[in-house]
């Protein structure tokens, strides 16, 4: 029986990594996902399911901690919010360059800068079009209630290992902030030292006799062996963009009108459905729950069938790009959103929708 | 049945954890919650407020710009929130330091003096709790069982043997409740 | 007439490569001091038995490239990270050996707060620092342990303090630090020297099965090509100039 809790977003994906068998996090504390860390280290897993856990002195050390934790093949994740994120972009870069799973856990603040600690998602454009150096990429996972900010720490592991590649989990402040029911499964354990090096025979885990040595590295000094690295790391990519695009819709079956809106947007969006679909308005919600890979076609598929899509984001508009990608003008998409820690309320949302699309 | 609920006032009155027990009731009564607070400097000392919602159906925004009640435990939330009551809405208010009195018509108006039956209670730790109690007789929406259930969820272990009196907190605050003026 | 085969035997065997060393050839620079040192650590993990045991975390610098040489798991930092990652790794595997193998620039400059703070947590690690007072991989511009009026590209007319700082002693500043237990200053220059060092890299590795904390060993070393000089030139500048300010000896061993 799955066990129900009421609990943070933050509080939760630290007990839902404990729960999943994760082997280690890295951290440095940073307002609005401090409770990260603290629940872990209130919780003390080093002493049940053998989780380390540890402060580092900056978010640079902790992102290269789960580097090298990471190259061991074990199950490593970090949390932090934006200025903290962009401090890791360097190590973030070279886990992917490294092909190392790992997960990453950005609750957005608002910036740029130091920003204020208030929710945001301004983080859009770092988290998905890459951020560090080099044609990488991420795989992102947008959770919208505290369930999802449970079942992604799971998802984006499981993604991680399948494809070798750092997955991100794109929260914000108010999924990390809020409270919410919470389900969760019973405890994993963690991987023996054989399920690793069977399921990851790249890990560096110390050289036998019987293999040649693992080198966890992104130096590739021959133009022509880095160039055959981003062709296999591209064919990755748009393997990931084929298999693991996910989604969710609501009232889109009759709708003349679409919203598009990821993340704690998409759950103020929902009421703003709610809202017009009352006075009559046919509306419905697109949320993609990955942003890398982005539901395109999926978007586009309702180019024939809706009049005009809004985006509704908590930033100057950053995923209004994709969807204008998606559907390739044949169709008027706008942006609406808050900015600076602001949140739209559902009437906001509702009233940009019938300016903005019906009305303009 | 939705209920959506702002409790506001100062930081250190125990707001946010009176809508963590409201909230964990309403999970013991087997219904959606949430629970989303303003978070920050303002944690300390300054104002707090938190979004609770209550509901048969999974919840939409966990943000909300009007509210089917208010609780207000000061002047600085009573400026802030008695206009984002719905009509036809609930405000209850603590009396203590409130300067200006509600004053809108369309909404039901209702008067807990919780500070000061908390200081009679020789207990003013209890004080939302009295508060809450005021609330939960208004509007009857979780059981009593699930309350004393949510409250022990919501305590930790060690402050468990505070849990009668936090019960009795309760009970008080419902017969303390006094009417000041119903929308006809 | 002695035939070759007459010469090579068993009994006339006087050196021979550790089994820890790869058989690619070394991209150093004659003279330098990183394949002697790259030589003792194989030695070392062939003596000890610990192949199967031991990740070695390479920095960027001169010995990027460390993982091409010695036939061990590794992991490639980057630039000052090393610990790190070796924090990452050896936290998740305390049963393994875990070392760094960083330069001055990438330990004492870009990754000083990596460095510190690695050691700070007394992480059960085994740090080989290699300090030639230069930038070799870059093209010899100037360090956080250059000298004091000794010249760099990027300070061509010398080190001045005023304007560049003073060359840090970052191994007396570790030495201060209540985690690390063992931390030495060596060199390889001469045969004594480089017995010396690999009793040290020995005693540093070694102190990881007592968990008293972190080792490190400093190789005050020459860069020959950054600093235009003869290897044996640079030998003798490095004994007459870098010595007298980073004297070699035991700095701390508990």
């Amino acid at each position: 029986m799955r066990e129900l809790k009421l609990m943070k977003g933050n509080e939760a994906i630290a007990e839902a990594a404990i729960r999943y068998g994760v082997d280690g996090y890295f951290g440095y504390p940073i307002t609005p996902q401090s409770e990260v860390m603290e629940t872990l280290m209130a919780m003390r897993p080093w002493e049940t399911t053998g989780m380390v856990v540890l402060q580092a002195e900056s978010e640079v050390a902790s992102i290269n901690m789960l580097y090298g934790g990471a190259g061991s093949g074990k199950r490593v994740m970090t949390s932090s919010s934006s200025p903290g994120i962009s401090l890791m972009q360097e190590g973030i870069s070279y886990i992917a360059g490294a092909e190392l799973p790992c997960v990453i856990v950005n609750v957005v603040r608002g910036g740029p800068g130091l920003g204020t600690i208030q929710p945001s998602q301004s983080d859009y454009f770092q988290a998905v079009k890459g951020g560090g150096h080099g044609d990488y990429k991420l795989i992102v996972l947008a959770p919208s209630s505290v369930q999802e900010m449970v079942d992604f720490v799971g998802l984006a592991f499981d993604l991680a290992f399948k494809y070798r590649n750092p997955a991100m989990i794109l929260s914000d402040g108010v999924i990390g902030q809020m409270m919410e029911k919470v389900e969760f499964d019973e405890y994993k354990p963690r991987w023996t030292r054989e399920e690793i090096i069977a399921k990851n025979p790249w890990a560096a885990t110390g050289k036998p006799p019987t293999r040649e040595r693992n080198i966890i590295t992104s130096l590739h000094l021959q133009a022509v062996d880095q160039e055959k690295q981003n062709i296999k790391l591209q064919a990755k990519y748009k393997e990931i963009q084929e298999k693991e695009v996910r989604y969710e819709t609501y009232l889109c079956d009759d709708a003349e009108y679409l919203i598009v809106a990821f993340g704690s947007s998409a759950r103020i969006s929902k009421k703003s459905v709610e809202i017009a679909r009352e006075k009559g308005i046919k509306v419905g919600l697109l949320r993609p729950i990955t942003l890398f890979p982005f539901p395109y076609k999926e978007i586009g598929a309702y180019t024939d069938q809706v009049k005009g899509i809004l985006t509704v984001e908590m930033n100057a508009g950053q995923m209004v790009e994709d969807v204008r990608l998606a559907v390739e003008g044949k169709v008027k998409v706008e942006h609406y959103g808050r900015m600076g820690g602001m949140i739209s309320s559902p009437d906001e949302v509702e009233n940009a929708l019938e300016e903005l699309i019906i009305g303009g | 049945m939705k209920e959506e609920i702002i409790i506001a006032g100062f930081g250190g009155q125990g707001v946010l954890s009176m809508g963590k027990i409201l909230a964990y009731s309403g999970v013991m009564q087997g219904m959606e919650v949430s629970w989303m607070p303003s978070y920050g400097p303002e944690m300390r000392g300054g104002t707090a407020n938190v979004t609770v919602i209550l509901s048969d159906e999974p919840i939409s925004s966990p943000i909300l710009h009007e509210f089917d009640t208010a609780i207000i435990l000061n002047q600085q939330s009573m400026d802030k929130f008695e206009k984002a009551v719905k009509p036809g809405g609930t405000l209850i208010y603590d009396g203590n330091g409130i300067t200006h009195h509600p004053s809108r018509k369309d909404i039901n108006i209702y008067r807990v003096d919780a500070t000061a039956e908390a200081v009679k209670m020789r207990s003013v730790k209890t004080f939302n709790m009295i508060v809450l109690g005021a609330y939960l007789k208004l509007k009857n929406i979780v059981d009593m069982e699930n309350v004393l259930k949510g409250l022990k969820k919501s305590l930790p272990e060690r402050h468990h043997h505070l849990i009668p009196m936090n019960e009795k907190a309760i009970l008080r605050g419902g017969e303390i409740i006094q009417e000041i003026s119903v929308v006809e | 007439m002695i035939d070759i085969k007459d010469i090579v035997k068993p009994e006339n065997l006087v050196f021979k490569k550790s089994r820890v060393l790869t058989d690619n050839p070394m991209h150093y620079c004659p003279g330098c001091s990183h394949g002697v040192v790259h030589n003792l650590i194989a030695e070392i993990i062939e003596e000890m038995d610990i192949q199967d045991n031991v990740i070695g975390v390479a920095p960027v610098g001169c010995s990027v490239l460390a993982y091409n040489y010695i036939d061990i798991d590794w992991h490639e930092a980057a630039h000052g990270r090393a610990p790190a990652l070796a924090t990452g790794i050896k936290r998740l595997m305390p049963e393994k050996f875990v070392f760094t193998y960083q330069g001055d620039g990438d330990l004492a400059a870009i990754g000083t707060a990596e460095t510190i703070h690695a050691c700070n947590r007394g992480e059960n690690i085994t740090i080989v620092f290699i300090n030639n007072g230069i930038y070799g991989m870059t093209g010899g511009q100037m360090a956080p342990t250059t000298l004091e009026g000794m010249v760099a590209s990027t300070c061509p007319s010398g080190r001045e303090h005023a304007r560049d700082g003073y060359p840090i002693k970052i191994t007396e500043l570790l030495a201060q630090l209540p985690g690390t237990c063992y931390v030495t200053r060596q060199a390889v220059h001469t045969a004594g020297s480089v017995r010396k060092t690999k009793k040290a890299l020995r005693k540093a590795f070694e102190n990881q099965t007592r968990n008293r904390g972190t080792s490190i060993v400093e190789v005050v070393s020459t860069c020959n090509s950054g600093w235009k000089m003869s290897p044996v030139k640079a030998n003798d500048w490095m004994v007459e100039n870098m010595f007298p300010f980073y004297p070699l000896g035991d700095l701390k061993d508990e």
